[in-house]
């Protein structure tokens, strides 16, 4: 009975973080359905989902149940074994970089000094998933979705790692919690500004979305990577892309935006939490809003942006954010 | 706390278990792209065993750059190649089989014993600390700066490797 009270507290620990983790992958993806349609809707002049619920309140959660009934077709020369494997792995990596941002200066899984550097390792799990998954489906659109995606990611990678890279110079550390406590007077949006929108563009390309959505695009290669995918499987694909969305969304804010500090509000306790979700879905809100925006680039500007003006200028940034360093 | 030491132990050897199962897969598969995939299993579980011995910086660097860029050149390399369809013989082919077998035999034990009867074992620190990232940095960057700069040639025998088993298939038939 003694052993079972000592390991009590870090059994909840765990079993709290696993349940945190899976309300706010399943709750964002929700929100973020419902929103994206909505916000889509009133871009184009339309209305949205109105039909189930008050404003098509319910639409979400009866399409997923429309999801879940549906048959697993697995195309009859597909890979099996891969073609299931994908949605899953495109899926499961997304619980582990929930742990290691800080939701605010209390609130935080596991507070790791490479933090920045799991999240990055475990997104790069889901380009080997989108890559089987085109493999395994045995159809030549999958194929080229996959094999953009790759291209794009890979690309796409660098620049944001250089610019992250300059305010970790800044901080001195990898560490999520320790960026957002040292941009208490000023956030690094205002230092460096160059920085953040480099990191905005290659974080638009890393989750696969317009006007970069090469690897899915509807009208050259029909869905892309899922093309083959149905039911649940799809589904775990969407999940996949819309936590995604949101861990990129809440490295943006801790690296530039300050991480959880805002002016207190009533229950300041509170405050902190309140300030980081703000911040994430305004960019989440960004995100959406550009994908509905603006028409889809062509691949061979898509690169030529990355290689010859984000990874030159990101680089170009890093150099004097360092002698800056060394000089002040 | 005999609970978590339990439960570390079990990781270490699910871990173990995950590194020689991709290694078995990678060398077994039918299949080149399976074989791939076998590998970055049993990459993911070395990048296991690094997180256990203390280093969460060398696991994330393992996981970032072994199962994230190197598997990932060497699926799309199989993938733009011109693979073959045809899998890869059930049975251990080759006419060498006793030759080969007997060769990586003594390889191994000559090299197992040297190895045994050289190193000097001493007992792990209690805790070494999180100073993995400066000291992994202070070494590669100064006295071990020549193979750090050689290592990234891996990422080149990658590309060059893919390509030629992609286009040549595991039996090593030319199209």
């Amino acid at each position: 009975m003694e052993l079972f009270y000592s390991i009590l507290p870090e059994l909840i620990r765990i079993v709290v973080c696993a349940v945190c983790g899976a309300v706010i992958v399943f709750g964002n993806a929700l929100v973020m359905g419902y929103a994206e349609r909505k916000l889509a809707g009133h871009i184009m002049l339309r209305p949205g989902p109105m039909e189930v619920g008050p404003h098509g309140l319910y639409q979400l959660v009866v399409d997923g149940l429309k999801l879940m009934g549906k048959q697993l077709v697995v195309p009859l020369k597909a890979d099996k074994p891969l073609f299931m494997l994908a949605p899953i792995l495109a899926f499961a990596p997304v619980f582990v970089p929930l742990l290691v941002i800080p939701f605010s200066d209390k609130l935080q899984g596991f507070d790791l000094d490479v933090g920045y550097l799991l999240i990055l390792a475990f997104a790069s799990i889901n380009v080997l998933a989108i890559l089987i998954g085109g493999w395994g489906s045995n159809n030549k659109y999958s194929l080229f979705g996959a094999i953009r995606s790759v291209a794009q990611n890979v690309a796409y990678e660098i620049p944001m790692l250089i610019s992250a890279l300059a305010i970790i110079f800044m901080t001195n550390s990898f560490s999520l919690k320790e960026i957002a406590a040292a941009q208490s007077p000023v956030w690094f949006i205002v230092i460096q500004p160059v920085a953040f929108l480099i990191f905005i563009v290659s974080m638009v390309a890393e989750t696969n979305r317009a006007p970069f959505d090469l690897p899915e695009a509807e009208s050259e290669l029909t869905a892309g990577f899922h093309t083959e995918y149905s039911g649940m499987s799809f589904s775990l694909f969407v999940l996949g892309e819309y936590a995604n969305m949101f861990i990129i969304c809440s490295v943006a804010t801790v690296f530039f935006l300050g991480g959880s500090s805002g002016i207190p509000l009533p229950y300041f306790e509170y405050s902190g939490i309140i300030w980081f979700l703000a911040k994430v879905y305004f960019l989440m809100f960004f995100l959406v809003w550009i994908r509905w925006t603006y028409p889809r680039t062509r691949f061979d500007q898509l690169m030529n942006f990355c290689w010859k003006y984000l990874i030159p200028f990101s680089l170009v940034n890093l150099l004097i954010t360092v002698v800056m360093v060394k000089l002040l | 706390m005999i609970v978590f030491e339990y439960i570390a132990e079990a990781l270490f050897y699910a871990f173990v278990a995950l590194t020689f199962t991709g290694g078995f897969l990678a060398v077994r598969s039918k299949l080149l792209m399976h074989a791939v995939l076998g590998l970055a299993v049993s990459l993911f579980g070395v990048a296991g065993l690094y997180f256990y011995l203390g280093s969460p910086f060398l696991t994330m660097m393992q996981i970032l750059i072994y199962v994230g860029a190197v598997c990932i050149i060497i699926v799309l390399g199989v993938m733009i190649g011109n693979t073959p369809d045809q899998l890869a013989a059930k049975k251990l082919t080759g006419r060498n089989l006793p030759i080969a077998l007997l060769a990586c035999t003594t390889g191994f034990i000559a090299l197992f014993v040297a190895t045994i009867n050289r190193t000097e074992f001493t007992a792990a620190n209690e805790k070494i600390g999180d100073m993995s990232i400066k000291f992994v940095g202070e070494n590669l960057l100064y006295q071990y700066c020549l193979a750090f700069e050689l290592i990234s040639v891996v990422l080149l025998t990658a590309i060059i490797g893919s390509i030629i088993l992609a286009r040549g298939g595991r039996e090593g038939k030319t199209p």
